[in-house]
């Protein structure tokens, strides 16, 4: 198993750490890195097209656990690279970060492949555990350490909201297995009040883990109050790991309360859509109008789910995907932007940056455009999936009112884009940054545009990974 | 030998024209850095290439037949039964040349006027030269709409980089607008894959029984879509503003061939897929259509702004291509797609003229020259000739078009005939004025006394333009029959042909 491999490399990491004091302080990196390559290697070794229930009902192996552990492990290498000079040179280039990392991962992995209650609810506080401590990683800066608190205070709120649900389910079902909730749903009436008022709690906890809204508070101050490596962390993998929280819970254990677990995501989808693009576009701060912008993100993804079907849910996921990636190219460009003593988080640090290096402003613009999902960005397949989702269930409101937000949103990253190009630059530093930074973050840029021939198969791999699900 | 060279030609000849620009722009964008000697040879040889490739298109297209030639199709998205289809009738070839041959003269009319940004901006133009192809041919409905979403984005660039001072607004403007009006048609379509069985095919939905309310919704999906491009009165305002402030090149690409794609699609998708809608609303059209020719005939009257003047002048030239195409006969749609074709010519050949002067005098106002006759007589006599296929004199190629769709408007209702025919007076009017006070008179402004005639790179893109102005007004036949067929087609398909008066 994937996550023992992690744990165990992780721990290693810490001890090692311990008996090697800051001499070896690169081995570090390349030992986590391994570790998630190794863990790669083995959930794609263990991968089986029939789902097995393992460890007493606790843990589910199936097509899905492999392809979303394998990204969750794509996504975190790829934070590790692009945030090893960033936190090197801020002084928080500790085995800490690292094993603290793949702890979360692990919390994740365990979220992705929850077949109980329980085992879903550990890996959950694992992973906010981990993001608690990651947060106020930085001691001494004074919004790292509110921005822990703020998360810290709103996630354990919701954790207890999600965990309330959940008893209600219990109560109601007599089960925590999520397997055996569901056949005992589809058997219950669809008015039991007290199902239905647990999914009520369920859902809000969910929300929360995704930031949708009404439940984003906490997305701008955490995302803008990190420092960028950690930000990095939080808006790819966990967004997966939210993801297929929904995909455990409401499709394969609430799915007897569809019905009304779509009424609410379409709610929360709108408001999201709605609020997340008109506030991106009063942000003068570049990482908070990222963290509207993934609040956006979040209803769009949301569509996919309530569609309700199971193409939907591929499209929902790929759409996760494709939005994970690229929201780490845009914290990435950040990053690059970044030095010693320097935070280039102000939108008007990107003025004129096509001057300062037009390769790294080309890839930005790619990463804008494929976020405002302009053909022929990945973006624009991942928005035109989760559209065609909606519109196959018969939601042609709600396509019409997702594809006007949509352009509402292209607004505030055209002017990214219009910074960076029409702008003369305030700064005149050349853009530093290493050598594997620079080649992964221009890979990742490209990948935007140059995987389009492939979209079809990307797709094709979703439809065949949520195969098994209702 | 021959034959095989031939057979790889049929199957490949739209692809090449479409990848070959788009590819050369990108090795541009790659060396151009730097080898900044070698951006213009290789923009040169990247559009004339694409424009070779386009010629045999139209010997070896069959005019008699109206169905889709030089077919392409591999599939591209399976999940989603997209496939990359692509195909020419006799209303896309006609666009198709036009844009391969624009495509030359706008890499020779920036030849040395860029300095800034070289390599980006010949890229920016050959990658739009591609997409824009690819939106003549695309025969699957999602590919059309990547290839007409994607021009966006060079073309934003290109305003707002190389653009005059309010080119931010301007160009913030044009995309917004634009991408406003195609995410509505993305839905449509949408909704059209569904009632076809899954299938991106447009063919296959010329061939959908819809309900009337269906029928008109989807058309006012594709009318914003489509309006905003073309555009239509009310939906024009973008196009003054992006046009004053785009570089020539720019301009020229606007009005010779974005502006296509909005008429293209009332012919390609409105007309075909949801006639009974069409015939429904074409009262509506012909009005907004009317109000265009008129009123924006008279807005251009009192522009002080050379590029302003010209661009009001294309909205009301444009409103005839959408007035022909709502008429529902045979006239009139053939004066609509000689009208497309012609103002494909004279608004580039026009945006040059401006360019040439602006290039000298840095001015776009008409008060800021006269008399420049007394210095360009050459460029005087090119400009009196493009000035003249504006206002649509009998021989060149502004009058075809005008005079068919006039005689189209005079067999449904004489009073559109007669609110049409008002252009012939005002266009004239603002046209030959804006010519006399730019042109005539004495030298006053010592600018233009410091004028000196075009240069023989100069001289060669206006005399291919002259040609082809004249060569469409004296002998339109060659266009006529090419697209014959495919409009005889269209007329006669069941549900527009519906409509009173044989086509």
């Amino acid at each position: 198993m994937p996550e023992i491999i992690v744990l165990a490399m992780a721990c290693a990491i810490l001890l090692a750490d311990l008996f090697f004091k800051r001499r070896f302080k690169s081995l570090m990196y390349w030992a986590s890195q391994a570790t998630l390559g190794m863990a790669a290697i083995a959930a794609a070794m263990h991968s089986s097209a029939h789902s097995r229930i393992v460890m007493h009902g606790m843990m589910i192996a199936d097509r899905l656990s492999t392809v979303l552990e394998v990204s969750i492990f794509a996504l975190t290498a790829v934070v590790f690279v692009y945030s090893k000079a960033y936190i090197a040179e801020r002084g928080i280039f500790k085995s800490e970060y690292f094993v603290l990392a793949l702890l979360g991962v692990v919390g994740m992995c365990v979220m992705v492949s929850a077949a109980h209650f329980l085992s879903l609810y550990l890996g959950l506080e694992l992973l906010s555990l981990c993001l608690y401590a990651m947060l106020a990683l930085q001691r001494d800066s004074i919004s790292a350490t509110e921005s822990a608190m703020k998360y810290f205070v709103l996630a354990a709120l919701s954790s207890g909201l999600l965990l309330y649900g959940m008893s209600m389910l219990y109560g109601a079902t007599g089960s925590l297995e999520i397997s055996k909730v569901a056949a005992i749903l589809a058997t219950l009436s669809r008015h039991n009040l007290v199902a239905t008022l647990g999914l009520v709690f369920v859902l809000s906890g969910l929300a929360f883990k995704l930031g949708a809204v009404p439940f984003h508070m906490w997305i701008p101050d955490v995302y803008e109050g990190a420092p960028t490596s950690v930000t990095l962390y939080i808006g790819a993998a966990p967004k997966v790991a939210a993801f297929a929280l929904f995909l455990r819970l409401l499709v394969a254990g609430l799915h007897g309360l569809s019905g009304s677990w779509q009424d609410m995501l379409i709610l929360l989808s709108v408001l999201s859509m709605a609020l997340g693009n008109i506030v991106a576009i009063a942000q003068t701060n570049l990482k908070r109008m990222l963290a509207y912008s993934a609040i956006s993100h979040m209803g769009f993804l949301l569509l996919g789910i309530l569609s309700a079907r199971t193409s939907g849910y591929a499209d929902a996921m790929f759409y996760a995907l494709v939005y994970a990636f690229m929201t780490l190219g845009a914290f990435g460009v950040i990053i690059l932007m970044s030095r010693k003593g320097f935070e280039a988080e102000q939108l008007d640090d990107l003025r004129g940056l096509h001057q300062r290096s037009p390769w790294y402003a080309f890839v930005m613009l790619l990463f804008m455009f494929s976020m405002a999902g302009v053909p022929p960005t990945l973006g624009f397949y991942a928005k035109l999936a989760v559209i065609q989702a909606i519109v196959s269930a018969g939601f042609y409101g709600l396509a019409v009112s997702a594809v006007l937000f949509s352009v509402i949103g292209a607004f505030y990253y055209l002017r990214v884009v219009k910074l960076m190009y029409f702008d003369a630059p305030q700064d005149s530093h050349a853009l530093r940054g290493s050598r594997d930074l620079r080649w992964v973050l221009s890979l990742n840029g490209v990948a935007m545009i140059a995987l389009v021939p492939w979209v079809g198969t990307f797709i094709a791999v979703c439809r065949a990974t949520v195969h098994g699900l209702p | 030998m021959m034959a095989t060279a031939m057979g790889f030609y049929k199957q490949a000849a739209l692809t090449l024209a479409i990848w070959l620009p788009i590819v050369c722009g990108m090795v541009i964008l790659g060396v151009g850095r730097r080898w900044p000697k070698s951006v213009r040879p290789l923009a040169a040889i990247g559009s004339v290439l694409t424009f070779i490739v386009t010629i045999p298109l139209w010997a070896l297209f069959h005019a008699q037949r109206s169905v889709m030639q030089f077919r392409e199709r591999v599939a591209w998205i399976p999940a989603f039964h997209v496939n990359y289809a692509l195909g020419v009738d006799g209303i896309s070839l006609p666009l198709v040349l036009l844009t391969s041959l624009i495509g030359i003269i706008v890499v020779i009319a920036g030849w040395q006027v860029i300095k800034d940004r070289v390599p980006e901006y010949f890229a920016a133009f050959l990658i739009m030269e591609g997409l824009m192809i690819g939106v003549f041919c695309a025969l699957d409905a999602l590919l059309f709409y990547v290839f007409w979403e994607a021009m966006l984005i060079p073309m934003f660039l290109i305003i707002g980089i190389w653009g005059g001072p309010n080119r931010v607004y301007a160009t913030i403007k044009f995309f917004l607008y634009t991408f406003l009006g195609s995410v509505l048609m993305l839905v449509a379509l949408l909704y059209l894959y569904f009632q076809a069985g899954e299938s991106f095919n447009i063919l296959s939905y010329y061939h959908l029984h819809l309900g009337e309310t269906a029928q008109i919704l989807i058309f006012l999906a594709f009318l914003i879509a489509f309006a905003v491009k073309i555009p239509m009165w009310p939906v024009h305002t973008w196009l003054p503003d992006a046009h004053v402030e785009a570089p020539t090149g720019g301009s020229v690409v606007l009005a010779a061939l974005m502006l296509k794609m909005g008429a293209y699609g009332f012919l390609r998708f409105s007309l075909p897929i949801v006639p009974l809608a069409s015939h429904v609303l074409a009262g509506f059209m012909i009005t907004l259509s009317l109000i265009a020719v008129v009123y924006i005939g008279l807005v251009a009257l009192v522009q002080e702004d050379m590029k302003k003047l010209i661009a009001y002048s294309s909205i009301a030239h444009m409103g005839f291509v959408t007035l022909g195409i709502f008429l529902f006969n045979r006239f009139a749609m053939d004066g609509a797609i000689v009208q497309m074709i012609s103002h494909g010519f004279v608004s580039a050949a026009l945006f040059l003229c401006v360019g040439v002067l602006y290039d000298r005098v840095h001015s776009r106002e008409i008060s800021a020259y006269g008399g420049v006759v007394n210095r360009m007589p050459v460029f005087a006599a090119f400009m009196m000739l493009f000035a003249m296929a504006n206002s649509g004199l009998p021989g060149t190629s502004g009058f075809v078009g005008e005079f068919l769709v006039i005689l189209g408007a005079f067999k449904v209702n004489i009073w559109y005939a007669f609110l049409a025919a008002t252009t012939l007076v005002s266009g004239a009017a603002y046209t030959l004025w804006m010519y006399k006070r730019v042109i005539f008179g004495p030298v006053t402004k010592p600018a233009v006394a410091a004028l000196s005639d075009i240069s023989p790179r100069e001289t060669s893109f206006l005399l291919v333009l002259s040609m082809a102005v004249l060569a469409l007004g004296i002998w339109p036949f060659p266009l006529l029959h090419m697209m014959n067929a495919t409009i005889h087609h269209l007329l006669w398909r069941p549900g527009v042909r519906l409509m009173a008066g044989a086509p």
